[in-house]
């Protein structure tokens, strides 16, 4: 298919930017396969350059026969187009609606996108999981990395390379896959050097109303305790959810089968909520109406920062189990491929020193995520602003990258990088010219040929003068294990990717400039 | 020293209830000016509670492991001790009650607080903020504006300073008439000139205005101050009442100007709650912040409940009006409200923070609350409860006025000189009677009381110790620090003050602060600046006669060291 098929009018001249907190831009407008470009044609204002695939949905007004155009982003941005000619603005929007709505995975930007900039560091080659194995090996030799799922048939969502105790064989493992929802079978997450408990993820059980079990899988989480050690398991989900679950072949683990382990319930949102949170969020946030009031009560029917209050509490638990009580602990909810996720990676930035670094949250981000099979795309394939029927789409990330906002703000010297490496990860996860969220697990990612035909978005981001701008001037390394409070009071709105504000650059400049 | 029952109680358990494992035992003495505490630990950590910062104390029923008592401070401390016998508890209780209500001011702290200061020091001390220097930092006297002696003696009006600046163009007798109009004499006198417009902040009392009284002093009066503003055409008055309220006041023969009778000028209500409202609204916040392990919704309702932060935007919106009439528009502005020394003070001050940028200073933000809380009359002793007296001239006016400020720091990092421990400072010190400065409700008051000869001054204690309120963000030549402040008012632009509401439980302390640790680092390297301009003086003084090296080549230098540092 030709993109040009598509662009019904490719240029407009004497269009009006606005943009909010910033002055308005006159100049040209033009439509290329995947970017919508407005310049100025002058030196010293900023030109605009938004990928199609940023574009949540638009809105169209007439007044005479000057168009506008608002343009509600993925990542939460509105801009305002101002058109002259109601039939330039007409072919503008329809283009933009077919540009920004393609289906095709490899008609997307990454694949067309050459770097400008010379690759010196490989992205793709960057966090493999040899390597996390190879520091492992290096403080215990209880675990193995298993093939089992080098075809993807076991497990679908995981990658080919995983992590499982030693004395456990593949054949056990097919069976305990067998046993759980999506074949996610009970996988290393996280191993505590200082005192050797591990943290486990995997998907529900497939107990059912008639309380099936599976004595492998039982073997397989039981071969991690140390003898006579109780392990916690803990299920995102609320007991009543839980339950539920057993009507469509789900449920969770049975004391009885699972004697060492005690199972503690939280209540993480599933991510259709999620969603329907977000959106509530945006709306309260874009009113404009200033009644303290309804923003207060509408902040509040939204549940965003219940979500993040709940997250950040599970992860502790987990960190607290870990840490505090020396026991092992399985994490998992539903599927395990979302608030799972939320909570096994959480904990390790609490726990973990090397995850607060920017090589350590790339790699944390690579292994909890990318490779443990979190579904990027069907995720983030539209935002708060889309007026198309909600399919898989969940801010799960983004409340993630939340969590550990309200973390580095309360330990503004523990992290490597700063605010705006959080913004960029939430952005890219959205839109980008880089392959790396693009399809939903490994499996996905090797089809698309991502690793040879799309930059990834490291090799982008740890060339030292893009890295610069993340970096945190504050940063000291602190080895200690960090415990946040989740107190309502401790936790802020994160307001910078609501677009409530300027992004706050002055401030980080300054903050830069005075060290 | 009559009123202390039981000067030591032994095992007493201090509750931290979110975080049981961090209660502490130790040993409770009560002075005749303080509540100590001393842990029975190694570090023997002492905590010490002013009595006069007691807000009020609770017994609950004893139970097997000994009598709870609940101390909640005005700075919204809580203590939470556990004695083991109920006789010494409600001993406790009854000593602290009585101790934290002193019924005159004889009784204050701040007339036996002696921190061995010799005579002259402390008159040098209480010379420390100079009002008249202001006035003068600002453009007057001009040929516009002068000070004029009408107050003397406080004959006009005993609630004012007895210095009043006035336009040059109103002759005593239309003062003297323009008093008599207004509540209590409190007439439109200049409170804040704007150099760059010429515009002029006034504040008054509401007129007596009734449903048909008028006065052409005061309206010759209001038409002297529009014309001390040369270029502009009419002036606001800003009434910083809820329209309603000052419709009710004209039945009581007082109310607000009537549009018809004093020639250009326009009318404004802001509406801006009254002290019992605010009162109110205040407790609700406070009962949000001591919530025991409230749940998402618990909070965000409670914030919202207490109407809070509500308030504080009118009060910031009150300020935003004044500031963008003055500056941008170039026309001056008589602010008042009832009696004109609450909401008129609170929407004064924070329209001068957002116009001068000397007000964002450490030394400014003194000033500007000596001359528009202090001197003009803020009822400090009655407001604050200094004496045990009626409590429904309690409010939290000052406490509105310091969290405006906090809110503009929210939004504008390096546009203030203090931090926000200077804000709190300077809470805790309104309420502690320690100082002299806030005791009485006006300068008569405290003349008579002989303050300055029997107290101390808070002013030049806070200055010494400014390194500690220093925000490190602050740069002279920040953009922000420059020109008028236009703050964003939408609603979620208010945030709860955690650092001042969320001290209910001490382990919820913030962790990390990115000033502290900017602090740090500007310290350390202030310390190995001294340590290199030592090391230099060497060869200096062995090459004697030889010209030094030039100023700027070590500003440079310096400027390299700083930036090692950080890496």
């Amino acid at each position: 298919m030709e993109f040009a098929e598509l662009i019904k009018t490719p240029r407009v001249d004497g269009v009006v930017l606005h943009r909010p907190f910033m002055p308005t831009v006159e100049g040209t407008l033009c439509l290329t396969g995947h970017h919508l470009i407005l310049s100025s044609r002058q030196d010293n204002t900023e030109e605009l350059w938004l990928l199609h695939a940023n574009i949540d949905s638009i809105e169209k007004r007439f007044v005479g026969s000057l168009g506008t155009i608002i343009v509600k982003c993925k990542d939460l941005r509105v801009i305002q187009l101002d058109i002259p000619g109601m039939e330039e603005c007409l072919n503008i929007a329809s283009s933009i609606e077919a540009l920004s709505t393609l289906d095709s995975v490899s008609l997307m930007y990454p694949f067309f996108y050459r770097p400008l900039f010379e690759v010196i560091e490989d992205g793709w080659q960057l966090f493999v999981p040899e390597e996390a194995f190879k520091d492992l090996e290096s403080m215990t030799d209880e675990w193995r990395l298993s093939e089992v799922n080098k075809d993807f048939s076991v497990c679908p969502s995981y990658p080919s390379l995983l992590t499982v105790p030693k004395d456990i064989d593949d054949e056990s493992l097919c069976k305990a896959a067998s046993f759980r929802h999506g074949g996610r079978f009970p996988v290393l997450s996280y191993y505590h050097k200082k005192n050797g408990m591990v943290m486990m993820r995997a998907a529900q059980p497939l107990t059912g109303t008639n309380g099936r079990r599976c004595k492998e899988d039982e073997k397989l989480i039981n071969a991690t305790l140390c003898a006579g050690k109780r392990g916690y398991i803990i299920d995102t989900r609320t007991i009543a959810v839980a339950q539920q679950a057993k009507a469509r072949g789900g449920g969770f683990e049975q004391e009885a089968n699972y004697a060492q382990w005690r199972r503690i319930h939280k209540a993480i949102e599933r991510s259709n909520v999620l969603q329907e949170g977000l959106i509530k969020l945006v709306e309260a946030c874009n009113d404009q109406s200033h009644s303290m009031d309804r923003w207060l009560s509408k902040l509040e029917a939204s549940n965003w920062q219940s979500n993040v209050k709940e997250i950040l509490t599970t992860a502790c638990l987990a960190a607290q189990c870990i840490d505090r009580e020396g026991a092992s602990v399985l994490v998992h909810g539903t599927e395990g491929t979302d608030s799972t996720l939320q909570v096994t990676s959480l904990a390790q930035i609490i726990l973990d020193p090397a995850c607060r670094t920017i090589r350590g949250f790339e790699a944390l981000i690579e292994r909890e995520w990318l490779q443990a099979g979190h579904p990027f795309q069907q995720r983030c394939a539209q935002s708060a602003y889309s007026n198309g029927k909600p399919r898989s789409e969940a801010p799960v990330f983004l409340l993630f990258l939340d969590c550990v906002w309200q973390i580095l703000r309360q330990f503004p010297c523990s992290f490597q990088f700063n605010e705006n490496f959080l913004i960029m990860l939430f952005e890219h996860a959205y839109a980008s010219q880089f392959g790396t969220f693009l399809g939903n697990s490994v499996a996905e990612r090797l089809k698309l040929l991502l690793s040879q035909k799309t930059v990834s978005l490291w090799s982008w981001v740890n060339r030292p003068q893009e890295l610069e701008r993340f970096l945190n001037p504050l940063y000291e390394p602190n080895n200690l294990v960090i415990w946040p409070s989740v107190a309502p009071q401790s936790l802020l709105l994160w307001e910078v990717p609501l677009q409530m504000h300027e992004m706050p650059k002055e401030h980080m400049d300054c903050e830069i400039s005075m060290c | 020293m009559e009123h202390i029952r039981t000067p030591k109680v032994e095992n007493v358990h201090m509750i931290d209830r979110l975080t049981p494992r961090k209660s502490t035992v130790g040993t409770l003495y009560l002075s005749s000016t303080h509540t100590i505490f001393v842990e029975n630990s190694e570090a023997r950590k002492e905590t010490w509670v002013l009595h006069s910062l007691v807000y009020n104390v609770e017994r609950f029923p004893t139970n097997p492991s000994g009598s709870p008592l609940i101390i909640r401070c005005k700075n919204f401390h809580v203590y939470r001790l556990l004695i083991p016998q109920e006789r010494d508890c409600l001993d406790v209780l009854a000593s602290l009650t009585r101790l934290s209500r002193p019924e005159c001011y004889g009784e204050l702290f701040c007339f036996s607080f002696n921190p061995n200061l010799d005579k002259e020091l402390r008159e040098k001390a209480w010379g420390f903020i100079d009002l008249k220097a202001e006035f003068n930092r600002m453009g007057i006297p001009s040929n516009l504006w002068h000070v004029t002696a009408a107050n003397h003696e406080y004959r006009l009006c005993d609630t004012y300073p007895s210095e009043l600046f006035v336009p040059k163009s109103a002759f005593p007798a239309v003062i003297v008439g323009s008093a008599k109009f207004r509540s209590r004499g409190r007439l439109p006198v200049l409170s804040y000139f704007h150099r760059d417009t010429s515009a002029s902040i006034c504040r008054s009392s509401q007129p007596l205005s009734g449903f048909s009284a008028r006065s052409s002093d005061d309206e010759q009066m209001l038409q002297a101050i529009m014309k001390s503003n040369p270029i502009s055409e009419f002036m606001y008055v800003v009434d910083t009442r809820p329209k309603l309220n000052a419709m009710a006041n004209r039945a009581a023969g007082k109310g607000y100007e009537n549009e018809d009778h004093y020639t250009n000028i326009k009318l404004q209500f802001i509406g801006i709650e009254n002290i019992h409202v605010m009162r109110n609204s205040q407790q609700k916040l406070i009962d949000v912040g001591e919530l025991a392990a409230p749940s998402m919704s618990d909070f965000l309702w409670g914030l919202e409940n207490s109407g809070w932060l509500k308030h504080i935007k009118a009060v910031l919106d009150a300020g935003v009006f004044i500031a963008k009439a003055v500056a941008e528009d170039g026309v001056s502005v008589l602010v008042h409200c009832s009696d004109g020394w609450d909401r008129t003070a609170q929407a004064c001050s924070v329209a001068s923070v957002l116009l001068d940028p000397y007000y964002r200073t450490i030394k400014g933000l003194m000033v500007l609350i000596e001359k528009d809380w202090v001197s003009f009359g803020h009822k400090f002793s009655h407001r604050y409860a200094h004496l045990d007296g009626d409590p429904k001239e309690v409010s939290p006016v000052m406490d509105q006025f310091l969290e405006c400020v906090w809110q503009l720091m929210q939004q504008f990092p390096c546009a203030f000189e203090f931090n926000e421990r200077f804000l709190i400072q300077l809470h805790t010190h309104i309420y502690s009677c320690q100082y002299g400065n806030f005791i009485g409700n006006c300068q008569k008051e405290r003349r008579d009381l002989r303050l300055q000869e029997r107290t101390h001054s808070l002013w030049p204690h806070l200055w010494e110790n400014r390194a500690e309120y220093t925000n490190p963000l602050y740069r002279t030549d920040h953009s922000q620090t420059q020109g008028v402040l236009k703050p964003l008012t939408t609603a979620y632009c208010f945030k709860f003050w955690k650092g001042m509401y969320g001290r209910a439980e001490k382990s919820v302390a913030s962790h990390q602060s990115p000033a502290d640790c900017l602090n740090a680092v500007r310290e350390e390297s202030q310390q190995l600046e001294e340590e290199l301009s030592a090391h230099q003086e060497v060869p200096r003084e062995t090459d004697a006669g030889q010209e030094t090296c030039p100023t700027e080549g070590e500003e440079n230098f310096r400027g390299e060291e700083e930036d090692q540092q950080a890496v």
